[in-house]
């Protein structure tokens, strides 16, 4: 892998970030937003129940983390559009460059978007509603390891299905992160799902990430074994992605639509 | 030969889009690819490109198979332009000069840039963004971009359409007068008869996914007792048989 051309591709991302104002602001709007709506919605709760003491710093660090995966997602989904809409899509692929140096600037590059909106929204939270992400301590660290391998999963699935069906397939882009979230159990326990559910719930990463988000907030015990189960899970299907993205660029050479993939 | 290609088909569905076509380019050649709309000009250059697999056939370029040999070997020595492919519309030209020099590995990538900027004209908008050109601008944007590797073989594919005559004859000017000063093989795709007139070697022609006719465009003229070449595609599109 030449790491200058994972950047070059990286590098031309970044440069439409920062070519346009509206573009930042809109990175930095959409989480700063949700941290609003879920810090009143939370407040409102903490005012009118006494299930749990903490619910705002619970609600709003489970809506940060889902932000983060959300962030990562829709970004890495972004890039491989733009490049459709720009109607660059032919120029990048007879490029000298190998797929997995694309999945990788893909990848890298998505993280830095996600993290312009992510890190501002963040902070915001802490003296708007004092509460901090950074709680969590250094299982932060891994449990945000999780959710990103989880994240660029999902990236690469809706890829693979923009490869395989063409812009058409651009609107699951948008909406596959929210066939996932109510099995997710981001902001309840798992144990609100049906049995049924709950088993289909444990195959995913995010139960045991925000299952364990819940357990350090309320009770302060780090379960490491968790944490380790969650980035598993993450790479099995991560690595599951990767397969499906390779077998859907070769069905697209052989169907054709590399050459005229556009808007 | 440079280039070979050998019985390369191409099917889509129930139907050949590429039927067994055979032909080879030596060298530092320019061959033009003529025919009506999807005749598989555009299929052949996707495969030769590497961006569509072919159903069956070869393409060898420098005896080396595309289907078994690395992708991206390949392809750092072969560059493409056509109007109908754009560059990133929110980056500047400086931008994306600078993102496919690095794609493309340029060493000396400042030099390299200032040089083809120099060549083209376009240093007097490089810091426009590529969305805001005009056409005649973006065209020669798109051929800076194909001509950042310096390739040993340029694929264009109707590279003055849509052009004003001006400007079509300085990038056919600037194409004969590049291949002149460098070692290029050119596959040019193209409607224009008096571009193909000017800067191919010779010509193949093609009709329903199979070659229907080859030679220079002299021996093509004669051939078929016409003026020009225009008279002579108008023939060979128009006739029932395929020759």
């Amino acid at each position: 892998m030449n790491f200058n051309k994972v950047y070059a591709l990286g590098l031309r991302h970044m440069y439409l970030i920062s070519n346009s104002l509206p573009r930042i602001i809109d990175l930095i709007y959409w989480p700063t937003v949700q941290i609003f709506l879920w810090g009143f919605i939370s407040k409102f709760f903490t005012l009118n129940s006494e299930y749990y003491s903490n619910t705002v710093g619970i609600i709003l660090t489970a809506a940060i983390l889902y932000d983060f995966l959300f962030r990562i997602s829709i970004s890495f989904n972004m890039m491989f559009l733009e490049e459709i809409w720009s109607r660059n899509f032919t120029n990048l692929f007879i490029a000298p460059i190998k797929i997995s140096e694309i999945v990788a600037s893909l990848t890298f590059t998505a993280i830095l978007r996600a993290l312009i909106g992510m890190i501002p929204a963040a902070i915001i939270a802490i003296p708007l509603f004092g509460v901090s992400v950074f709680k969590l301590g250094m299982p932060l660290l891994f449990l945000l390891l999780a959710l990103y391998l989880f994240g660029i999963t999902l990236g690469l699935l809706v890829t693979s299905g923009l490869l395989r069906f063409g812009p058409s397939f651009e609107n699951i882009a948008w909406a596959s992160l929210f066939f996932l979230a109510p099995l997710g159990c981001i902001y309840y326990p798992i144990e609100i799902l049906p049995n049924s559910l709950q088993i289909i719930a444990k195959g995913l990463p995010l139960v045991h990430i925000f299952e364990e988000m819940r357990s350090i907030l309320i009770s302060g015990n780090v379960n490491y074994f968790d944490i380790i189960k969650s980035i598993s899970i993450s790479i099995v299907y991560f690595i599951l992605g990767v397969i499906i993205f390779y077998v859907s660029f070769l069905g697209a050479k052989v169907r054709g639509t590399l050459i005229n993939m556009g808007e | 030969m440079f280039i070979q290609i050998k019985n390369l088909k191409k099917k889509f569905n129930d139907s050949f889009a590429v039927n067994g076509i055979n032909f080879e380019i030596d060298k530092d050649r320019t061959l033009g690819l003529l025919g009506p709309n999807g005749c598989g000009k555009t299929t052949s250059i996707g495969m030769i490109l590497g961006l569509i697999k072919p159903t069956s056939g070869e393409i060898i370029i420098d005896n080396k198979n595309l289907d078994t040999f690395k992708r991206d070997e390949i392809l750092a020595r072969i560059n493409f332009a056509s109007p109908y492919i754009e560059l990133p519309k929110k980056l500047t030209v400086r931008q994306n000069l600078e993102v496919y020099s690095r794609l493309y590995g340029i060493k000396n990538r400042k030099e390299r840039i200032d040089e083809i900027s120099e060549d083209l004209n376009i240093s007097d908008f490089f810091e426009r963004k590529t969305g805001e050109l005009s056409s005649g601008q973006k065209n020669r944007v798109s051929l800076a971009k194909s001509l950042i590797n310096k390739p040993e073989i340029l694929l264009l594919d109707e590279p003055t359409a849509s052009l004003d005559p001006d400007i079509g004859d300085f990038v056919r000017s600037y194409i004969q007068n590049y291949r002149s000063k460098n070692k290029v093989t050119i596959l040019l795709a193209s409607h224009n008869m008096a571009e193909v007139e000017r800067l191919c070697d010779s010509i193949i022609m093609m009709k329903n996914g199979k070659i229907i006719d080859r030679g220079t465009c002299k021996q093509i003229i004669d051939k078929h007792g016409r003026n020009n070449l225009e008279e002579t595609f108008l023939k060979l599109a128009r006739s029932k048989s395929e020759f």
